[in-house]
């Protein structure tokens, strides 16, 4: 049970990494990163299951962050797209040096 | 308040007595300290006199309180209106206030003591935990013993009387508060000294003393001479600090406490006379030669003179330099086991004796030449506290605060006497050198009498009180020189028994000197015609009572000082009352020197010691009164130079020219010429200009290197190459570098 669900847990990760890697789109990204944090929150679980319950107490912890995450992350987005029309990130440079 | 008993087995005989009260001994002067200083800080806001050390920047000392470092607070005429420090009525009654209660504290609490049934072991006081850290376990805690009473009744006796006279001496001063806030600091840092229960503690204390002392000596900033002075009595004690904390390392590495309860009951399990406990010891000593002005750390002491003359008294006489002898007393087990170092102690103590003794020989300035005699006198108590004479140590450290504090507070009698004169007649002429006084007794017939008590004290002529503690120091150091383990140990290839024969020749003879030089002192300054010149001395006058009224107390204390103590030969009294007092302290180490019995000497050996000491000091001050004349002194300014050896005395030796050409200017040169001009403004400055170089670095610098900077704008533009903007590329740069640091500690 332990090896199928860590398996499953890497690959949601490995999605999530790809699709913050490969897409443009803001949102897309955004929805990978959270995909990411949903991994890893399986993969403590799993481990809960089998080593104690230390690793819930995490989960609840990564879900307040992600959730605080989501709030800040879609109010950027907004802002972003109200002062430039776009949520594509390979147009968006102004940090560049 | 966090109070803990922690008496070592279950409820000591002190608690529930006065002696609760011990954490507010050292927190009465501390008061003082705080209020002091807040009321020296408040005045320098307002108009008035303004103390120079207040605030910065204020300048309100007049230039007579500068020229003359001593009597800097001495003025007294109606020429120039003198306005006292603007709280100086509240500061009057705190400074000496605080000490008198904490004296009466310390009384009650020796009556406790005393009344109480058998004190064997330390009444320890744990306040909290200070230094928990691994196999360190350390407490701010207070421990009374017999020793440490002995103490603190000095300190605080002779502390509050001082601390009385000073408000005669500083009335005028502008830093009149900072004065006695210094001055209640250093009590309480004293306080702690003794009274801390562990090396650390202690070491607060020691250091603390030191910054007073410090602050202290360059009271009177505004001289160079003076700040100077304070600095290198900083320096040259750290040199003795850095062997103290060496000793505390080496004490924790090879015993593993601190506190003197576990480090006396872990002592038992080093070697006796082994390599760890003589350099535990020798390191120790390094510490107390430092803070005690001993050969060679001695030369700050004759400096610090250029503090006020009660502090003269009460630091660099009474209390802070006898610190050093306290602390070889308190660690009188561990010098016991080590006889090397217990005879290096007693080689040191000697020979700086008979050293400064030589010097005060020929000194002109009356401060220094008892600033050398203290140097000598503390010789001496190592002498004692070296040969297992722990109590005769302590005995001498108790009767020379008795004498010296009066010699030295009647010396600041003299010197407001001078200063007063010549200021009233705005002479610039030195009110300490000894050549332009004499016959001063007819003027100071107070000072007069009372420092020729103090006189006889110091030279050892009985009664007085010198007489007793110098006999048992020199007495006992010849009968331990016959039998005791120090004399069957070797140092440095000699027999010990030698090494004591001789030590006691040297106390002899640095006996004779101090006889010698303290009666010339009286001669010239009380005696013959008066130098002073004919218009000032129409100004000379005894000091006010609340001058003299201490001088009395100290005076009757330099005399019946000796009684408590008395050998068994002279029963005047309850004999030997400090050796039964001290023997819980050190009566175990005494007898591991002695060799397991105390050594008793033969009466007839006894009175011939005795008999040689009195006829050695009265023949002193009899070759002094023959041969010195005063009436053939001039005053300073027609002085003759001196010629030859008496020139070598006069110059001390030339250690402090000898110290600078050795140790300061090449110290000076390698920082000047090495350091700076070539590394810094050399190497350094050179590389800075090649990679940074601004338009005002050119201004400032005013050379041009060409191309200069251009390493700097390089790496710039490297860098800001990596900032693509691009969040893309960032995430990319993330994934990789975290793949690489997992792939490092998997493939590892």
């Amino acid at each position: 049970m332990l090896a199928e669900s860590l398996f499953f847990s890497a690959v949601l990760f490995t999605i999530g990494v790809v699709g913050v890697l490969t897409r443009r789109n803001a949102i897309i990204i955004f929805m990978c990163v959270e995909l990411m944090l949903n991994a890893v929150n399986l993969t403590f679980v799993a481990f809960a299951r089998v080593y104690g319950a230390g690793g819930q107490v995490f989960v609840f912890f990564v879900m307040t962050v992600a959730a605080a995450e989501a709030a800040v992350g879609l109010a950027i987005i907004i802002a972003l797209y109200r002062h430039r029309q776009t949520v594509d990130l390979s147009n968006i440079n102004l940090l560049k040096g | 308040m966090l109070l803990q008993q922690a008496g070592p087995a279950g409820a000591h005989p002190l608690s529930g007595t006065v002696a609760d009260y011990l954490w507010l001994l050292p927190l009465l002067p501390l008061l003082g300290f705080v209020v002091n200083g807040w009321l020296s800080l408040a005045s320098a806001y307002r108009a008035g006199p303004t103390d120079p050390g207040a605030a910065h920047g204020a300048d309100g000392q007049d230039g007579h309180a500068a020229h003359d470092a001593t009597g800097g607070g001495a003025h007294g005429d109606d020429h120039h209106p003198v306005a006292r420090h603007r709280y100086a009525g509240l500061v009057s009654l705190i400074g000496p206030g605080v000490l008198a209660a904490a004296f009466v504290l310390a009384a009650l609490i020796f009556l406790a003591m005393r009344s109480a049934a058998d004190v064997h072991t330390p009444f320890v006081q744990t306040y909290f935990a200070w230094m928990p850290a691994g196999d360190l376990a350390l407490d701010v805690a207070f421990q009374l013993d017999q020793l440490s009473m002995v103490m603190i009744l000095i300190i605080t006796g002779v502390g509050a009387l001082i601390h009385l006279f000073s408000v005669g001496y500083m009335r005028d001063d502008p830093g009149y508060a900072r004065y006695f806030a210094y001055l209640n600091l250093f009590v309480f840092f004293m306080l702690v000294l003794v009274l801390g229960a562990s090396y650390p503690v202690l070491f607060i204390g020691w250091e603390g003393v030191g910054l007073c002392s410090y602050l202290l000596i360059g009271f009177w900033f505004n001289d160079k001479a003076n700040a100077d002075a304070g600095k290198k009595a900083f320096v040259v004690n750290r040199i003795g600090d850095f062997g103290f904390l060496i000793a505390m390392f080496m004490l924790f590495a090879n015993l593993g406490r601190l506190d003197f309860a576990g480090v006396n009951a872990a002592a038992a399990s080093l070697p006796v006379g082994g390599p760890v406990v003589t350099a535990i010891c020798l390191f120790l000593f390094l510490g107390c030669i430092g803070k005690s002005a001993q050969i060679p750390l001695y030369v700050w002491l004759p400096d610090a003179m250029a503090g006020p003359t009660p502090v003269s008294a009460l630091i660099h006489a009474a209390t802070m330099v006898t610190a050093g002898v306290y602390l070889v007393a308190r660690s009188n087990l561990l010098f016991a086991m080590a006889p090397v170092a217990s005879l290096t102690v007693v080689v040191i103590g000697a020979v700086t004796a008979i050293f400064a003794a030589s010097i005060a020989l020929k000194q002109w300035d009356i401060k220094k030449v008892l600033a050398y005699s203290t140097v000598s006198q503390l010789g001496y108590m190592f002498v004692g506290v070296g040969s297992g004479a722990y109590v005769a140590g302590i005995f001498h450290l108790m009767t020379h605060a008795f004498f010296k504090a009066l010699l030295f507070l009647g010396s600041g009698s003299v010197i407001y006497a001078m200063h007063a004169a010549y200021h009233a007649t705005h002479s610039h002429d030195d009110a300490q050198d000894m050549r332009n006084m004499g016959g001063l007794k007819r003027y100071l017939p107070v000072t007069w009498i009372l420092m020729w008590a103090a006189t006889l004290a110091i030279a050892g002529v009985p009664p007085f009180s010198g007489f007793f503690s110098k006999d048992e120091i020199l007495g006992s150091l010849f009968l331990r020189a016959g039998h005791s383990t120090l004399a069957e140990a070797h140092w440095l290839g000699m027999p010990g028994s030698v090494v004591l024969y001789v030590a006691y020749v040297l106390g002899l003879a640095a006996a004779f000197m101090t006889a010698v030089y303290m009666t010339r002192m009286m001669l010239y300054t009380f005696h013959g015609p008066n130098r002073t010149g004919d218009r000032e001395r129409e100004h000379l006058a005894e000091s006010p009572w609340i001058m003299t009224g201490p001088l009395v107390v100290l005076g009757v204390l330099s005399v019946v000082g000796g009684w408590f103590n008395l050998p068994a030969l002279i029963p005047l009294g309850p004999v030997g009352a400090l050796d039964r007092w001290l023997e819980p302290v050190v009566g175990a180490s005494a007898l591991r020197i002695t060799g397991g019995a105390p050594v008793e000497a033969s009466h007839g050996t006894e009175i011939a010691l005795i008999l040689v000491a009195v006829a050695i000091a009265l023949a002193g001050i009899l070759l002094a009164v023959v041969r010195l004349k005063p009436e053939r002194l001039v005053p300073k300014v027609e002085s003759p130079a001196e010629h030859g050896f008496e020139k070598v005395l006069a110059d001390k030796y030339y250690v402090d020219e000898a110290y600078d050409a050795a140790i300061v200017q090449p110290l000076v040169g390698i920082s000047r010429g090495l350091l700076w001009r070539g590394v810094d403004v050399g190497i350094i400055d050179r590389l800075t200009r090649l990679i940074v170089q601004s338009k005002d670095d050119d201004q400032a610098v005013g050379t041009s290197v060409p191309m200069g900077g251009w390493l700097t704008r390089a790496v710039g533009y490297l860098g800001s190459q990596l900032q693509s903007g691009q969040t893309g590329t960032y995430a990319w740069v993330l994934v990789v570098g975290v793949l690489f640091v997992l792939g490092a500690f998997t493939f590892r």
